[in-house]
């Protein structure tokens, strides 16, 4: 079992934080795309996405049975599974794996509802260190204009509801989104993120991590893939 | 009697003052006879007048059908499944043992965090790495080791369930049929159950012996305790 920073695998890990409303999706979306057409083979995972413990979490949230001990648990075994089928077989494979949240999320959502800082930093050790960390700042406010949807979109555990820190859901959202902001500001040194300004707008902040990325690309490797596309191409004359 | 502590850091929200009740725990391996046990100890402690809720692995409300069904696709890996079963016991960790112990019940469980341990280190966990995940957990008052060699097993395991899945650590391949490997995984199992005797204060039962004399072992343990 090898322990942060012990992996050493051909491939690039990009990772991209911040709180919702940050615009990291976007960014990271983006980046995809150049990645893609710079002839590298991409592979993309975000937070949550195991289907292995989906059910589990899934029900957990609906019926609202998760203590912060529980919801820590639950999204350190997705991430576990995540970091077996997603993340570390394309960097052995010398491809570009890009997640959408990574371990800081973890670090950030659970100590802000009390959890251990050291426990949980402890418990996804296993973790593979990202090439490089972006991490999206932005203030509060900004980022509650940018979620779409108003209100009604919030939802129990985004909204730090189970904290009991206001009955009114948009209210403790704000609370809470604001103690996650206080656990990433703290990580920034930490773990060395690379703060990006999110209130620039979408192509500054694009142009600062292509930039960044550039410079760890170097001696990666490139993969082109032959789609689907190409080969159907070759096949004169047989196309409607 | 001394009250409770966590071994690391426990959950959040829990004043360890508030917990009245006793914790104890019954390990060991599989068909060392262990539920048995428990089957015999719960009336015998009510008999007494003690309230006592029986607990064990898996069966949590949140975690364990997700665990059943994630074992039917045998895909977990190692770190997965440490912490999927991490997640399990957390949840009854909270929401059974410690409410419990917080209306003065006798919390007997039929394995704890030690099974746990063993089963994610035989599978390539970090043993320091594991030990911290479960550092959340209470420290029970006495754990009962039931021990006994892998010969004794064997019949045991093959007169009741014959050699299951996971029991058998059949997704480890340690041998070239069910019964190698059983063998083979228990043994590794058992070696981690020893090295943890002292460092967890285990008491060593001799589950070698019938099943009314290991209930009489248990019994005189258990008053001694209790007092």
């Amino acid at each position: 079992m090898k322990m942060y920073g012990e992996h050493k695998f051909q491939g690039r890990l990009f990772i991209a934080e911040g709180i919702d409303g940050s615009g990291k999706s976007t960014q990271l979306a983006l980046l995809q795309k150049w990645l893609d057409s710079e002839g590298y083979t991409v592979f993309f995972s975000e937070w949550n996405s195991s289907l292995l413990v989906k059910d589990t979490t899934q029900r957990g949230k609906k019926k609202r049975m998760l203590t912060p001990m529980t919801f820590s648990l639950i999204h350190a075994t997705d991430f576990a599974d995540r970091t077996d089928h997603a993340i570390i077989p394309p960097l052995k494979a010398g491809a570009i794996a890009l997640a959408d949240r990574y371990i800081y999320t973890a670090f950030a959502r659970d100590v802000a509802r009390g959890v251990n800082p050291h426990w949980v930093r402890g418990l996804y050790s296993f973790a593979v260190k990202p090439t490089l960390a972006f991490y999206f700042r932005v203030p509060l406010e900004t980022a509650m204009k940018r979620i779409v949807g108003g209100r009604d979109s919030l939802k129990f555990y985004e909204a730090g509801m189970d904290l009991g820190l206001s009955d009114d859901i948009e209210e403790s959202f704000k609370l809470f989104q604001g103690r996650i902001i206080a656990e990433y500001e703290k990580m920034v040194d930490e773990f060395g993120l690379i703060v990006i300004d999110a209130t620039q707008s979408i192509k500054q902040q694009q142009a600062q991590m292509r930039n960044l990325v550039t410079q760890a690309l170097r001696g990666a490797k490139k993969m082109p893939v032959r789609r689907w596309l190409d080969l159907s191409s070759t096949v004169k004359g047989r196309r409607a | 009697m001394a009250g409770f502590e966590f071994y690391g850091e426990g959950p959040p929200g829990v004043d360890l003052e508030e917990l009245t009740g006793k914790l104890i725990v019954l390990e060991g391996t599989d068909g060392v006879g262990r539920s048995t046990q428990i089957a015999l100890l719960k009336p015998w402690l009510e008999n007494h007048g003690h309230a006592v809720l029986v607990t064990g692995m898996t069966r949590s409300a949140l975690a364990g059908d997700g665990i059943k069904r994630a074992k039917e696709g045998h895909t977990l890996s190692g770190s997965t499944m440490s912490l999927f079963y991490a997640t399990d016991f957390a949840d009854r960790l909270e929401n059974e043992m410690i409410p419990a112990l917080r209306a003065g019940f006798v919390v007997l469980t039929d394995r704890y965090i030690y099974t746990l341990m063993a089963r994610s280190i035989v599978r390539g966990a970090d043993p320091d790495w594991i030990r911290k995940v479960y550092a959340f957990a209470l420290r029970p008052h006495v754990v009962y080791y039931l021990r006994t060699q892998i010969e004794h097993l064997i019949p045991r395991v093959l007169h009741s369930t014959g050699f299951d899945f996971w029991e058998s650590g059949a997704d480890l391949r340690l041998g070239e049929t069910m019964y190698d490997s059983f063998v083979e995984y228990q043994t590794r199992l058992l070696k981690q159950f020893d090295a943890m005797t002292e460092p967890f204060n285990f008491e060593v039962i001799d589950a070698s012996k019938s099943i009314e004399q290991v209930f009489e072992d248990l019994q005189g343990r258990i008053t001694r305790h209790l007092e």
